[in-house]
Parts: C-alpha cells; structure tokens; sequence
C-alpha cells in the first residue's frame, strides 16, 4: 500500500511528544499506520468510533480529565462533526486537536472524495478554526506541536490537513 | 415514574462520580437539586453526552462515571452504544431517561413511543449489562448496583414526558465547564 510508513510514523512520533495519550480515530485509507500504531503502543488509548462526532465528546471527556488527546479522520469525518464542533468544542471552549487526512485535492483518482475536498479549508475558514498542512516530513513535528499548542492555550479546535504529498507514495 | 423523583432518589451517591448530563430538562432538575462541582450538563451537542462520559471513564478508570442521557439525545448518536460496548468501561454507569418525548425542543414523540427498545439495542450493541426500570425504587437499586459493581451498565428508565418550566439556570455554560475540569484536577492532586 503506497501509504507512507514514514510519514505516519513520523506523526505519531510527534503526536507522543506532545504527550498525547489518548487518539479517537475512524480508519481511512491514509490512517491505517497511524491507526495500528496508536493500538500497538501501550501508552496510547485508541478508541475506534463508529461515527467522528464521537470524538468530539471524548476528546472534551479526556481534556476535563487533563488528558491530551487528538482526533485521527477524513475531511469527510470533519464534515460529520461539525455540530459537534460547534455546539461542544466552541461553545465550552474545549481544545481539540484535529488531524484531518485532506481528500479530494491536487492527484485525487477517487471520484467519491473530489467533493469534500472542494469544501473543506472554506468550512475551517467559515468556521474561524485555525489550520494548516502536513505536507513535508521535516515539519512535521514543529507544525503538531505548535497546533497543539495553540489547541490549549486558546481553548478551540485546531486543524492539521494531512496532506497527499505527506501520506501517499506514488 | 417522574424524572426528578429519580434524581432525588439517588442524589447522594452522585457526591463521589463525575455526572455527566444532556440538555434541557435533565440538567435543569438535576440543578435544581442543587449544583455540585462534580456536574458538567451539555447543553447542547446533543448525543454527545454519553460520548463524554466513555473520555471521562477511559481517561479516570479509578473513578466513577456517570452519564444522565435521554431517549432522544441517545438515538441521535446510537454508534455511541457499540462504541461504549467496545471498550465497555466498568467505571461508568449510563441511563437513559426514556420518556418517548423530544420533551425540551417541544415535545414531539420518538421512535421509543413506536416500539424502539433502547434496552435491546444497548445490549445487542454489546453492553455488558442493561435493563429497563419502571419505578423509583427499582431506579435506585439498579443505580447502586451499577455503581457497586464494576461493569458497563445501561439503565433505561422509563418516565413521564414532563420536566421544568424553564431551562435556564443561574449557572454559565463555560462556568460550569471550567468548574468541572478543576473538579476533577482537584481530586487528581488528593
């Protein structure tokens, strides 16, 4: 699979470092490594939801717990979480970090992504949700640390795209 | 079997858990019973709640969690049910208060008013131990074994579709979340 091993262990490496000790997830194609990552690693709690909204409600459980936590999914999951977003990480001022892999961009061969990728950073924007990319592995660490980082001081959803340029080997 | 009378009946094993409620009518009569800094209500985001309370029991597993969830709240987020079951925390205790009833946006009827069984689902989704409870005193027994015991539990219970006139407390949103967090820091610390 042309998911790049590298590159999500790199991410997950960062993640760690940041003292992130507990991960929601939904799998996607480009989040299988990281995914068996986090449930290869004792000191992760992974939890595999059914739906990403989920994750909005035990990233808040997590953070009133002080424990740090960030959200593995699609840019489509992004779009199912948005009430959640909206009506608990904004309105009670709940840090999350959100690690969103960005489909439907620049490459993409899967016509049944092209969409969520058209909408997707002018949601964030319309959203006043911070963002920015993962898209070269040198950065990758400076770039989750500085997201979380903002995550907890402003007490808000930050966004992290993961990008093809990052993830996909071809 | 009333809501409140529910509440009451089982207010003083709720000092040592973190209680996680939904919106509306739960949390204004959970309130009204008096606040504690133990009580974070979600006012809104609705099927989150039992969300919250699984972060809360996988983060703490030493401490008891308990998530006062609605019919209405809970259908809207059932992938929560197989969620919970999955990783089935023994720490935390959720109810369901079933009243058939979009009670707090109105009063419109749910699908438990045509025969959905939140009981069932609960356990075909895999929760370890769920039941469904009709009056007061069963309430109470159920909710002291859960919270005696140490495994996932669903309590339905079955009450009226009437609640407060109003739901606005006294108590801000962002108050009660920073409260809440402290709270729990604070027993971290003890």
């Amino acid at each position: 699979m042309p998911v790049s091993l590298t590159s999500s262990q790199v991410i997950f490496d960062a993640l760690k470092k940041c003292d992130v000790r507990l991960l929601s997830a939904l799998p996607e194609t480009w989040l299988v490594h990281l995914i068996r990552m986090a449930d290869d690693d004792p000191e992760t709690i992974l939890v595999r939801l059914a739906k990403e909204e989920e994750g909005v409600g035990i990233s808040a459980g997590a953070h009133f717990a002080g424990v740090k936590s960030a959200m593995l999914m699609q840019n489509h999951g992004f779009l199912a979480s948005i009430n959640g977003i909206v009506s608990f990480a904004h309105l009670y001022k709940i840090p999350l970090l959100m690690l969103i892999s960005y489909r439907g961009t620049f490459g993409e061969r899967d016509p049944w992504q092209t969409q969520g990728g058209n909408v997707t950073e002018s949601l964030l924007r319309a959203m006043a949700i911070p963002y920015s990319f993962l898209d070269k592995v040198q950065t990758v660490e400076k770039r989750v640390r500085q997201a979380q980082t903002l995550a907890e001081s402003s007490l808000q959803p930050v966004a992290l795209l993961l990008t093809r340029d990052l993830m996909w080997e071809e | 079997m009333l809501r409140l009378d529910c509440l009451r009946a089982i207010y003083s094993e709720l000092g040592k858990c973190l209680v996680v409620t939904i919106m509306g009518a739960t949390a204004a009569e959970l309130h009204s019973l008096g606040h504690r800094a133990n009580f974070f209500y979600l006012q809104h985001a609705m099927g989150l709640a039992s969300s919250t309370g699984l972060g809360l029991a996988l983060s703490l597993p030493s401490q008891k969690i308990v998530v006062f969830d609605g019919d209405g709240s809970l259908l809207m987020n059932l992938g929560s049910l197989s969620t919970m079951a999955r990783y089935r925390p023994g720490n935390l205790l959720h109810v369901v208060f079933d009243n058939e009833s979009l009670l707090s946006v109105g009063g419109f009827p749910t699908a438990t008013s045509t025969g959905t069984d939140l009981e069932g689902i609960a356990r075909a989704s895999g929760i370890p131990r769920a039941l469904t409870v009709r009056t007061v005193e069963d309430f109470k027994t159920a909710v002291k074994g859960a919270l005696d015991g140490d495994q996932l539990t669903t309590i339905v219970a079955k009450v009226e579709a009437t609640g407060p006139s109003g739901y606005v407390t006294d108590l801000s949103l962002v108050e009660n979340r920073f409260q809440f967090r402290r709270h729990i820091q604070s027993l971290k610390r003890a």
